[in-house]
This record gives structure tokens, sequence and C-alpha cells, in this order.
């Protein structure tokens, strides 16, 4: 056999082993979730009852469902401002700087902080703050881990951005320059039309990040299972009542843990879909 | 070089050698290891126990923390020598064993109320209070119920945070047992159990997470087992037994719960117990194992060891290191309750311990 055949097989097995493992994964919470969807049908996703208790258990998913989308969304929001303004400050105005690189450190360094420190930091430092600026009552809920999720997700949405932004033509840019144009009109109509695919992926990425976040949401947002009725309000997300309840589940309330990780994961799926089609129609 | 390479060698090979030369020793039948998992609440007690029996007897105990509902589904499955679990088994989960089950219990450990209120050092609640703020009736602490209840306390305006668990817990099905028993406008909305559909409140996970929410936030109240409330500084509100009396939890009033009529099986849920002394919200924690011994091919001497390890457990020995670890002792009538139990398991019929 040559060395050509080797690789090719080798490629093939490895990319086949991914793709029984992702298969695996879906058929696996197919399995665990039918159970409560039998039970419940479509009303386990419209449905805002969680009640565990022996004898009248009743699951609906519309409260974790709504805490997720609502978080990340705000997260999304609170962030954006932030992170385009660093990816301009990284790709356009102080490309190749010092200072940039600096920053651009500092902005791949948050990724790579686990998800509990945010958390503690969120729980011992940012929770107070938010309290005694009396901008909170007892400073759980859905504001202060949108907070937190804002801060997380700020790399995930910077460097792709900042990339693309860095990879728009120059030929373009001194086009515009040579036309009169100022540096903020150049960025306004030339790097961001030719650059938004790229920027909008980043922002999916970014969303699809703080979808699935667990950890510091959980000890930030107070775990009620109701749907929050404003952004002060405490609530509770897919991801994090499945690690707090999993341990002690059995029976049809496992079953419905699973299913809200198959919803978790088809509105993943859902999200990044939209997204591939945004950029599709954009570039 | 060769030679200390050569000399290691040799090394590990002995040392090797006289390890499969132990093993051999131990499956012969001389020493046995007995392999327990359940409940998480007496965990700490557990370990300081049996690393104590192991190290005065030599038979080695290994208990897993996993869960009261994994320590029934472990001695379902036979893969232990003994389970252990904070809620006794229903005469249904007990028909649906494969073999008859006996209770042994074990010690008792209490849920206490924890809050923080800066510079309120006692809080009495009465049973209609607890009632009240734990549905979300009462949401401020300086509501004149609160206030009529605990004279010369000044309370401040402040909001009443609720924190409860987020994760299933023994705990929480001993709180709502109690909450149970004493509203009935409770049982008909909340009921009992593991984890609950709570009316209010915001849940945390464990007794640290519970812990540390309320220290950190004023004005919250929340419900904690006793045996990490009592390791931590924390305020403890007293509580209204059945007879009236304002209890603090101390391991003296939950002691005093298991005084008065506990049943020849010790299947009970002491909440609200009938003494005077008692502080209300406390319970047993038990061992459960099969009456029969003679099973899966067990041999006589594992199942000596696991009930002469079990007739310790309940001795006066082994029930005096409770306290240290924050756990209340047996009173003597369950301990004698606990000690005809075991002399009635059997291994092919005969009795083990006499």
């Amino acid at each position: 056999m040559n060395s050509d055949k080797i690789t090719k097989i080798v490629l093939f097995s490895v990319s086949f082993i991914i793709l029984i493992i992702a298969g695996g994964m879906v058929f696996s919470l197919v399995g665990g979730a039918i159970p409560s969807f039998k039970t419940f049908g479509l009303g386990f996703i419209t449905s805002s009852q969680w009640d565990p208790t022996e004898g009248k258990e009743n699951y609906g998913a519309l409260p974790f469902i709504a805490g997720t989308l609502i978080t990340s969304f705000a997260a999304l929001i609170i962030s954006f401002p932030l992170s385009f303004a660093t990816s301009l400050f990284l790709g356009e105005y102080f490309r190749n700087t010092r200072v940039a690189k600096v920053l651009g450190t500092m902005v791949d360094l948050l990724a790579g902080i686990p998800s509990i420190v945010y958390g503690l930091w969120g729980f011992y430092v940012l929770r107070p703050f938010l309290i005694d600026i009396g901008f909170e009552n007892q400073g759980f809920g859905v504001f202060t881990s949108s907070l937190v999720l804002s801060i997380m997700i700020i790399p995930y949405a910077t460097s792709l951005s900042n990339e693309i932004i860095s990879m728009v033509p120059n030929d373009l840019k001194e086009a515009a320059y040579s036309l009169g144009s100022t540096r903020y009109e150049v960025i306004r109509h030339v790097t961001i039309p030719a650059a938004r695919s790229g920027i909008f992926a980043g922002y999916i990425l970014a969303f699809g990040r703080a979808l699935g976040e667990t950890m510091a949401v959980t000890m930030l947002i107070g775990n009620a299972n109701r749907i929050p009725d404003g952004l002060f309000s405490t609530g509770n997300t897919m991801a994090s009542v499945i690690a707090n309840q999993f341990g002690e589940a059995d029976g049809l309330k496992l079953s419905a843990l699973i299913s809200i990780g198959l919803l978790l994961f088809v509105i993943t799926g859902i999200v990044n879909g939209i997204g591939k089609l945004i950029i599709k129609k954009m570039s | 070089m060769k030679t200390i390479i050569t000399v290691l060698v040799l090394a590990v090979l002995f040392t090797a050698c006289q390890n499969s030369g132990k093993k051999t020793e131990k499956s012969s039948g001389e020493k046995v290891s007995l392999t327990a998992a359940g409940a998480t609440f007496p965990l700490p007690y557990y370990n300081l126990v049996f690393k104590n029996y192991t190290e005065s007897k030599g038979t080695l105990v290994t208990y897993g923390g996993i869960g009261s509902g994994g320590g029934i589904r472990s001695l379902t499955d036979k893969v232990v020598d003994f389970g252990a679990t904070d809620a006794y088994l229903e005469d249904k989960q007990l028909a649906e064993m494969p073999a008859p089950v006996v209770h042994i219990p074990t010690c008792l450990g209490a849920v206490v109320i924890a809050y923080n209120l800066t510079g309120v050092d006692e809080l009495k609640l009465s049973n209609e209070l607890l009632e009240k703020i734990f549905l979300g009736e009462i949401t401020k602490w300086n509501d004149a119920q609160i206030a009529a209840n605990n004279a010369g306390v000044t309370l401040p305006a402040k909001d009443i945070l609720f924190v409860h668990r987020s994760d299933g817990s023994g705990t929480t099905h001993i709180f709502s047992d109690y909450m149970t028993k004493i509203s009935t406008k409770w049982a008909e909305k909340v009921g009992t159990g593991k984890s609950l559909n709570w009316p209010v409140g915001m849940g945390a996970k464990g007794n640290p997470g519970v812990v540390g929410t309320i220290s950190q936030t004023e004005g919250a109240i929340g419900y904690v087992g006793s045996e990490f409330a009592f390791s931590q500084k924390i305020q403890m509100a007293k509580v209204q037994n059945s007879k009236g009396e304002y209890v603090l939890p101390t391991i003296a009033s939950v002691s005093a719960a298991a005084k008065g009529n506990i049943p020849d099986d010790t299947r009970i849920m002491l909440t609200n117990s009938s003494d005077p002394d008692s502080y209300p919200i406390s319970g047993f924690t038990w061992i459960i194992l099969y009456k029969e011994q003679s099973y899966n091919g067990r041999s006589l001497a594992q199942a000596e060891e696991t009930v002469k390890l079990l007739d310790w457990l309940v001795s006066a020995e082994a029930q005096a290191e409770a306290a240290n670890v924050n756990y209340a002792p047996l009173t003597e009538d369950a301990a004698a309750k606990a000690k005809a139990i075991l002399r009635s398991i059997t291994y092919d019929g005969k009795a083990i311990l006499n």
C-alpha cells in the first residue's frame, strides 16, 4: 500500500468516527426523550409547569427555553458595542500596533477563563456591586447572568470579526481614500459592508456559546423554574436545569431532562442554520 | 547506569510479587472487605466511623456517597453489601425489592432554618409563619405577623428572599415532609419530595450553595442540612415544635426527636416529634440490607462481617463519634431496636448474631 492510500484510509476512518459519535449522541438523546414526549406530547414545549413532586409529576420546558433565549439575546445585545468596537480597534484603526497586540491577547485570554471563574466573579463581585449601587434588590436573575454572559462571549464575537475586518483588501480602502473619504466613511461604507458576513458569523458563534453556557449562569440566574417576567426577574436556563437536577433524577424526570438536552441541541442547530443562510445571502 | 536499571527492575518485580502474595491471602477467606453506597447526608459520619473500624478491626469498608436513590438501586442490583438512604422504603418499594429488606437507623440529622439579618440574633418562627414565608404570603421582614411573634427584635424593611435547593436532595425531602405535616395549604400546593415545584424563591446547588447565597444576601432565609450548617457560622431560627416550644437545632434537641414511639422496624419520619425538647425538623438516616444474607453466592464470613459492622455502628462506641461530626446519636431506645433487627438477620435461615 502506498502512503497516499494509507492517508486516505486514516482520514476516512477518523471522520467516520466523528460522524458516528455525533449520530450516536442524537440517537441516545432521541431515545431518552421519547417517554416524556409520549406523556406530554408537544405540550412539553409549550407548558410552563415543572412539578417533580411524586404523584403529580408534570414537566414543561417553556420556562427554560425562555430563560435560555432571553439571557442569550440580552448578552448578545450588551456585548455588541463592546466587541464590535474592539474588533474595529484591532482590525482597522490600530492594526499591527503594539497596543492592538496587547489588547488582542487580553481578549483571547477572556476565552480561556473557565466559566466557573466567571461565575465566582459574578457571585462575589458583580452581584454585591449591583446591589450596592441600588440597581438590583438581591442581584440574582436574568440581568446579572446576561451581563456575565456578555463578557464571556466577547472573545468569540471579536476574534472572528477582527480577523475578517483586517482581511478587507487594501485596494478597496485606498480607492475610497483617494476619492477623499474620511476614515469613518471608509469604515462605514467599505470595511463593514465587505466584512459583514464574517462579522455576522462571529456573532452567531457567540450566540451559540451563550445558549449552551451552564456553570456561570447556574450560579447567578436564581434557578427559579418560571418564565422571567422582566430583566431583573429570576429564572432558569435549559443547561442549568439539567446540571442541577440530573443527579437524583430517574424515570419520567430523567426523560424530561434528556428532552431538554435534545431541545437545546435542536435550538443550537436552528440558530446555526439561520446564521449560515444569512451569511450565504450576504456574501 | 545498567546496574541501576537492573536493580530498579528487580525491585519493581519483587514488590509486585509481594503484593500478589497479599492478595491471595485476602481471598482465601481470612479477611473480607465490605462495599456500601448510598446517601450523601451521613457521608462524613460514615467516613469517620468506617475508617476507625478498618483501623481497629482490620476489615476494609468502602462507602460511596452516590445519593439515596443510588443506594437503593445498588442494593436492588445486589452490587453492594448494604445500601444507605435518608428516606425509608415505602411498603410499595419494599414489595418491589427482590428479597425482604430491613432498615437499620444509624444516626439523626436535622434541617435548620438559616437566615441573614444583621442585628437579629434570635428569630422565633411559628408553624404559621413558616407556612406564610415559604409560600410567599409574607414578603417583608418587618411584616406585623413576624414582629408579633418576635417582641423586642427590630426587623428591617427588607424583602424576604427564600433560598431553596436547586438539585434533588434528601434535605429537601425532610424539610417538605415537615412542612406537609404542619400546613395543609403546603400539602395541597407543594407536597413532599426530593425536588419540588417551588411557589417562590430561588435555587442554589447543594448545602454549600444555599449557605453561600444566604450569607451573601441580607434578608435571605433558607433550609440547610444540619451536618453542614453546624460547621458554619450562620444564623439559625428557633422553630416551634408540636408542643408549642421554640427550639434551636442542637445535637441534643435533634436526638430528642427520636424519643417516644419508634416502630419496631424503625421506619418513621421523625419530623414534628411529640417530645417537648425536640427540634421538629429532624430525621433518621438508615442503612438497608437484605434480611437473608445468603444470596449471590456470598460467603458466611462476608455476611458475618456485614452484620458485625452494623452492630458496632449502633453501639455506644461508634455513636459517641457522631456528635464530633455534627450528627445526633441514636437514643437508647432506637439503638436497642436497631440491635433487635440485626439479630433477626439470617444466613441460610440461621441467625448470624445471637
